[in-house]
């Protein structure tokens, strides 16, 4: 049985107005256990569709996704998501929300497990004194660490995080993808980032793809040759900016195809 | 170290106490001067109605003084005919009201669940709706009589419709988001149900309550004002046919105050419930 996600032959068409689109064409990509893939492209180019078929929320219409050897149907707690827009439950403490994949039949776990469990991904994402805190009273950074900690809770696989930081400000931007970084340190997950970011992607990952538009497809997987732990000042290294500006040329070459 | 960098404000307790300090202080200012604005507020209109009396320009014999009304409300509560109309009209609102509160959640979330439930009821919906419910009262007397039953189907239905919309607008209005994430997190069906669905459905459901219970109280009056031996609007009617103005003027403001008691006590209920929404005032 092979480890990891296989995306074999992956195309999602979707019927419009205006005829068929092809939201994706024939993805074929093998990831690793443990690997950070981030995926980048021009909006339209499928990053979204192709993380929907990961996350079991879209059936693919024509090749398969598999997991660990197995085809996927639908949504699993073995495949954690966290989405752009946060999607902690608003109506749930702190505490209630990391807590809540595991009280669900799926992930049946003893009650002082539970607590343990909980206290242990709060304190690794630093929100351990706001355990009874409303998500209203959080800023969009801790939010999203709520979230990072709810995913984590139920011990899944696979992380896939849909532009996470995207609708953060710079500066807490920069921080959240050094706890990131340092949460993986600590917890090894396999995970599929999606983000606009082009520094972003090469800060974080092992590899990065990059999509191409009309129809979605892979342009080119780029590996980055960073060794981890990595810390902000690696931005600046040579190296870096060496990466960055390659991968920055080949988005930037399908922004203007799509454009003409 | 990453509180330095994001939110600094919270890690300085003592600034943070004192601006709560602060916020409490100015909201209880707020809160006496709201009292007393609410008692001024009805203080102005008894100034009306005695002045009004006194300068002739409502006929006393017709408008009675605030002191005979109050006369009546203690005569009527000494002989216990008060508590005797006020628990029947109760008996009757709480039965109508509570049936068409749980027609109107399961139906709600029937037309929210199934499609072809929502294509055949919709039109329905908008007709009944339209239709308010003391137009049914004439042909329920004279389906069922005018005993209690007749009361009580007109109180169901007039609960139902209102509180049925409230809450099948807010099933289709919902996050499909949250679903979703639970959805990844293993939730079944049932746990959908019962830890995403309903926990948000929740504040609209005391809506509709509130909603349902303002429009279930008029209906009621208007109910009893046509038939019935007991009830707030029977003493009305009782009180009108011998010409005895205190205990119609007291009837009248006997409505307006229970009213506002039991939207008040939803009210605190509403802000209990709700208490983690985040408000946009």
């Amino acid at each position: 049985m092979e480890q990891g996600i296989i995306i074999e032959g992956v195309g999602v068409t979707y019927q419009t107005a205006s005829g068929t689109f092809e939201a994706l064409k024939d993805v074929n990509l093998k990831i690793e256990p443990g690997e950070f893939i981030s995926i980048v492209g021009p909006s339209g180019c499928g990053k979204t569709t192709l993380l929907n078929v990961l996350a079991g929320f879209l059936k693919s219409n024509t090749g398969q996704a598999c997991l660990d050897g197995k085809p996927i149907n639908g949504p699993g707690p073995e495949r954690g998501v966290v989405f752009q827009q946060y999607a902690i439950f608003p109506w749930l403490t702190v505490v209630e929300n990391v807590a809540f994949g595991l009280k669900l039949a799926a992930n049946k776990t003893a009650h002082d497990r539970i607590d343990e469990i909980v206290d242990h991904f709060l304190e690794l994402v630093g929100l351990q004194d706001f355990k009874k805190s409303y998500p209203k009273e959080l800023s969009g950074g801790m939010k999203q660490r709520v979230a990072i900690a709810r995913a984590y809770a139920v011990n899944p696989q696979v992380l896939l995080m849909d532009e996470p930081f995207g609708a953060l400000d710079a500066q807490t931007r920069q921080f959240m993808q050094e706890s990131l970084l340092d949460i993986l340190e600590e917890e090894k997950k396999t995970v599929v980032f999606i983000t606009h970011g082009v520094e972003e992607a090469t800060f974080l990952s092992t590899r990065v793809v990059v999509m191409a538009s009309k129809p979605g497809r892979i342009r080119e997987v780029i590996p980055i040759d960073i060794p981890y732990p990595r810390k902000a000042s690696v931005k600046t290294t040579p190296d870096f900016v060496k990466i960055r500006a390659e991968i920055d040329k080949v988005v930037r070459e399908e922004f203007q195809k799509q454009r003409q | 170290m990453e509180s330095d960098k994001e939110g600094g404000l919270m890690t300085d307790h003592s600034s943070r106490d004192a601006v709560i300090q602060t916020f409490k202080a100015v909201k209880k200012r707020q809160q006496i001067e709201k009292i007393g604005y609410f008692i001024a507020s009805f203080v102005l209109v008894l100034v009306v109605w005695e002045v009004g009396r006194a300068t002739h320009l409502v006929n006393p014999k017709l408008f009675p003084s605030f002191a005979a009304v109050c006369r009546a409300f203690v005569q009527f509560l000494k002989d216990g005919t008060l508590l005797a109309h006020m628990y029947a009209s109760f008996v009757r609102v709480l039965i109508g009201f509570s049936l068409g509160i749980v027609g109107a959640v399961i139906l709600g979330f029937l037309i929210g669940w199934f499609r072809v439930v929502r294509l055949i009821v919709d039109p329905l919906v908008s007709f009944f709706r339209a239709l308010p419910p003391i137009a049914l009262i004439p042909l329920m007397i004279i389906f069922f009589g005018i005993g209690e039953t007749s009361k009580i189907i007109v109180l169901t239905y007039a609960s139902f419709f209102p509180a049925l919309v409230v809450i099948y607008q807010a099933l289709i209005g919902l996050e499909p988001i949250y679903g979703r994430a639970a959805q990844t997190l293993g939730a079944n069906n049932w746990e959908m149900f019962r830890k995403i669905i309903l926990p948000q459905l929740y504040p609209h459901i005391i809506t509709a309550c509130r909603v349902s219970l303002g429009v279930c109280w008029a209906t009621l009056v208007a109910a009893e004002l046509i038939a019935a031996q007991k009830g707030i609007g029977a003493m009305m009617v009782e009180a009108q046919n011998f010409f005895q103005m205190a205990p119609l003027v007291l009837g009248v403001l006997l409505i307006g105050v229970i009213s506002l008691v039991m939207d008040s006590i939803v009210r605190a209920i509403e802000r209990r419930a709700t208490a983690w929404q985040e408000k946009r005032t």
